[in-house]
C-alpha cells in the first residue's frame, strides 16, 4: 500500500483556560491515503473542528498541541515555523469553514480573493494570469466565469461555498479539510456541494476529510469513518463496518437515533443524558454515565483504543479481548 | 367543515414591501414585495401533527407565525376551532393565546437572560392571571418534571445559560405547556439541538400530545424528522404549498418534482444504498421576482412551455392527495392505474 498523505499520531489539544485546561482532542490517531475521503463526525464540544484546525497549525489561542505529532508527505507539521505553516497553508493543506456567509471579504470581488491567494503563493504571476485561473476554477465548481467581478453579497449562498471551495483547491492542495461545509446550506444545496467536493476529490487526486455532525452525509460517500465523542476517538472503521456492525455503544445509540426516510415504521431511540462539560469529564471512559453497558471497569480506567477487525479500531472495555466475561 | 378540524387557513398571504431609498421612492412607480407567503391554505386536524416542510425561504416560518398571530397576514383568514381569529384584538387575542402556543428554533435566543427557568416558564401564568404564588410554583415544578427537567427543584432557580440547548428546548416546551394550550406551533424546535439529543426532544413531543392531547404543527427543513413525526406533510416552495398529503403518500408517490428533488437529496446513513442525482437547475429565485406561471419552471426537468404561462392550483390527484402540477399529476395518476 502505498504509503499515507496525512497521517497522525497520538495527538492532544489542550485548550488552557482561567477555569482549568480542557482537553478538547484527546489521543486521535489515523491516516488518510489520496483520492480518499476520512468522514470525523461528532457532536458539538467533541473537538472535531479543533481536529480539524491543528492539521494545519490553526488552533486558537488558548490552545496547544501538547502530545502527538502530525505528518504531510512526511513532514511534521506541529514543529513548523510561522513561515512555513503560511507556506503549508493552500499549496498543501486547505480548509473549507462552515459559514460561507463570513469567510469571504465584503468589500473585495471574487476575483481578488483569487488574485490574493494566488500572488501570495506565486509572486511571479501577473494579475491577468491569476484572474484566467480564476475563472477556469470557477467554471470546475459550476459558476460563470463572469462572476470574477461580483462581490460576495451578489451570490447565493451555496455559490459562495462553491467559491470557497474553487479557492481552496486553487493551488492544488493534497488534503482538503472541510469543516461543516454544508450545515448552513439547504439539503439540496448539500447534496450538490458534496457531490461537487467528491468529485473535485477525484479529479484532483486529493484527500477529503469531512467534518460534520451529521452521520448520514459522511455514510454515503466517506471512506473511513471516525466518531469522537468528548474529545476522543470512540470508533475508527470503514463507513460500511460503521453501518453494519457499528461497536461502540454512542456510536450504535447515533445510529439509532438518525431517522432514515428509506425505512417505514423506524423506532428512533434517544441515547440518555447529554454530552460531559470537558472542565470536569467523568473519570474513565468518558461514555459511561450515558452508556446503558457500562460495568465497574468504565468508571475506573479510560479505555484504550482496541483493534476489532482488520481496519476496526474501537476505544471500548466491551472489546477487551482478556476481559472476564 | 367538520368538527374534528382544529385549524383552518384560507388564502394566507403575507407580503413584505422592499425598502427603498429617497430617490427610488419619489421615482417609482410600482412597489416591490417580498412575496414571503402567497396564497396558502391548509388544514389542520385535532389530535395530528401536519408538518411544513420546505427550504430556507419558502415561507414555511411566517405562516407559523401568522398562524399563532404573531404577525398579521396581508389577506387571508384564519379559523381557529371554526372561529375566525384574523382580526381579534386586546382582550379576546389574548383568550386566544391560552390555546395555541409557539416553540421558537433557537433556544439560546427565546429565553430571557436574567430570568431564572422557574420564573419564564411560570410568566404565562402571571400574564393570564391564572395562578399565584405556591399555586403557580406547584405547576410550574409539575410541568418541568414532566418534561424531563428533573429534579424541578434545582432547574427552577437556573438561568438559561446555565443550561444546555436541549434542557432550553425542554424549558421551552413546559413554558408552552403551562397554560394547557390545545394547539402548538413547533418551528424547527431540534434544529440547533445535539444530534444525540434531538430524538429525546421528537419523542418527548410525541408522549406530551397524547398525554395533553395536543395538535402539532410542526414546521422543519428535514424531511428525515418529518417523516418520521407527521401524520400529513405541505411541502413548501416559494411561498406556497407545491404538495400535501399523507405521510405514506409524500413519501411513497412524490408527484411534484420540486418534492422529488427535495426526497432525493436527503442524506440515508447507508453507505450501500444508491444515490440518486439531484436534477435541479440553479438556486431558489428570490421571492422578489417570482417566476411567471408555475413558480418552479425555471428549474423543472420537466418543465414545458405552458408552465411559464398560468400558476397551477393545488388538485387532488388521489384522496387527501393535493398537487401543484398539472402535467406530472396526470403521469401520477397513470403510475397508480398500472
Amino acid at each position: 500500500m502505498a504509503s499515507p498523505l496525512l497521517s497522525v499520531n497520538e495527538l492532544t489539544v489542550e485548550y488552557w483556560t482561567r477555569r482549568g485546561r480542557v482537553r478538547a482532542v484527546d489521543d486521535v490517531s489515523f491516516s488518510i491515503s489520496k483520492s480518499e475521503t476520512l468522514g470525523v463526525v461528532g457532536e458539538s464540544g467533541s473537538g472535531k473542528s479543533t481536529l480539524g484546525l491543528s492539521l494545519i497549525g490553526l488552533v486558537p489561542f488558548p490552545g496547544r498541541i501538547t502530545k502527538g505529532k502530525v505528518f504531510l508527505k512526511d513532514k511534521e507539521v506541529c514543529t513548523m515555523c510561522a513561515e512555513e505553516l503560511r507556506n503549508l497553508r493552500g499549496t498543501e493543506v486547505c480548509y473549507v469553514f462552515q459559514d460561507p456567509m463570513t469567510s469571504l471579504n465584503p468589500v473585495k470581488k471574487i476575483g481578488s480573493h483569487f488574485v490574493e491567494l494566488i500572488q501570495t503563493h506565486e509572486p511571479k504571476v501577473s494579475k491577468e494570469e491569476a484572474l484566467e485561473r480564476a475563472r477556469k476554477l470557477l467554471k470546475d465548481v459550476g459558476i460563470q466565469p463572469e462572476r470574477v467581478n461580483d462581490y460576495p453579497h451578489q451570490l447565493s449562498g451555496g455559490m459562495r461555498q462553491r467559491v470557497m471551495i474553487a479557492l481552496a483547491i486553487a493551488l492544488n492542495p493534497s488534503v482538503v479539510v472541510a469543516d461543516e461545509p454544508t450545515t448552513a446550506l439547504d439539503v439540496i444545496v448539500q447534496s450538490k456541494i458534496l457531490d461537487l467536493l467528491h468529485s473535485l476529490r477525484d479529479s484532483y487526486g486529493m484527500a477529503l476529510i469531512l467534518i460534520t455532525h451529521d452521520l448520514s452525509i459522511v455514510m454515503e460517500r466517506s471512506n473511513k469513518i471516525m466518531i469522537m465523542y468528548a474529545g476522543q476517538m470512540v470508533e475508527y472503521a470503514p463507513s460500511g463496518e460503521v453501518y453494519s456492525n457499528p461497536e461502540h455503544p454512542y456510536a450504535i445509540g447515533l445510529l439509532k437515533s438518525i431517522p432514515n426516510i428509506e425505512l417505514s415504521d423506524q423506532k428512533l431511540e434517544a441515547i440518555p443524558g447529554s454530552p460531559p462539560d470537558l472542565l470536569n469529564p467523568p473519570t474513565g471512559c468518558r461514555f459511561w454515565p450515558r452508556c446503558n453497558q457500562a460495568f465497574d471497569r468504565c468508571q475506573k480506567e479510560t479505555p484504550p483504543l482496541f483493534k476489532t477487525g482488520p481496519e476496526h479500531y474501537v476505544r471500548c472495555f466491551l472489546y477487551d479481548a482478556e476481559r472476564e466475561p | 367543515m367538520s368538527q374534528d378540524e382544529i385549524l383552518r387557513v384560507e388564502n394566507l398571504t403575507k407580503y413584505y414591501p422592499v425598502e427603498k431609498s429617497f430617490l427610488e421612492k419619489a421615482f417609482a412607480r410600482s412597489k416591490h414585495f417580498v412575496k414571503a407567503v402567497d396564497n396558502v391554505s391548509f388544514t389542520v386536524k385535532r389530535g395530528e401533527i401536519f408538518t411544513l416542510a420546505g427550504e430556507s425561504g419558502c415561507g414555511k416560518t411566517t405562516t407559523g407565525k401568522i398562524v399563532v398571530r404573531l404577525i398579521s397576514p396581508t389577506s387571508g383568514k384564519i379559523f381557529f376551532n371554526n372561529i375566525e381569529i384574523t382580526e381579534l384584538k386586546n382582550e379576546e387575542l389574548r383568550m386566544l393565546k391560552r390555546k395555541m402556543q409557539i416553540i421558537f428554533q433557537d433556544p439560546y435566543a427565546s429565553f430571557n437572560p436574567r430570568m431564572k427557568i422557574g420564573e419564564t416558564v411560570g410568566h404565562p401564568l402571571t400574564i393570564h392571571g391564572l395562578a399565584e404564588g405556591d399555586e403557580k410554583r406547584k405547576r410550574v415544578a409539575e410541568l418541568l418534571d414532566r418534561v424531563g427537567l428533573t429534579p424541578a427543584e434545582k432547574f427552577v432557580d437556573l438561568y438559561p445559560h446555565q443550561m444546555s440547548g436541549g434542557q432550553r428546548q425542554r424549558a421551552a416546551m413546559a413554558r408552552s405547556l403551562i397554560l394547557q394550550p390545545e394547539f402548538i406551533v413547533a418551528d424547527e424546535p431540534v434544529s440547533m439541538i445535539d444530534v444525540s439529543l434531538r430524538t429525546a426532544i421528537v419523542d418527548l413531543m410525541l408522549n406530551l400530545r397524547k398525554d395533553f392531547g395536543l395538535t402539532y404543527l410542526f414546521i422543519t427543513h428535514d424531511l428525515a424528522i418529518a417523516k418520521y413525526i407527521s401524520d400529513r406533510i405541505g411541502i413548501m416552495y416559494l411561498g406556497r404549498i407545491v404538495e400535501l398529503g399523507d405521510k405514506e403518500t409524500i413519501f411513497s408517490n412524490p408527484i411534484h418534482p420540486y418534492t422529488q428533488a427535495l426526497l432525493a437529496a436527503i442524506p440515508v446513513p447507508d453507505p450501500d444504498r444508491k444515490r440518486k442525482v439531484t436534477e435541479l437547475i440553479g438556486d431558489v429565485p428570490s421571492a422578489i421576482n417570482i417566476p411567471s406561471g408555475c413558480r418552479f419552471h425555471t428549474r423543472c426537468r420537466y418543465a414545458k412551455h405552458e408552465c411559464g404561462k398560468e400558476e397551477p392550483k393545488l388538485v387532488e390527484v388521489s384522496s387527501g392527495h393535493f398537487v401543484a402540477c398539472p402535467s406530472n399529476s396526470e403521469l401520477g395518476s397513470k403510475f397508480a392505474e398500472n
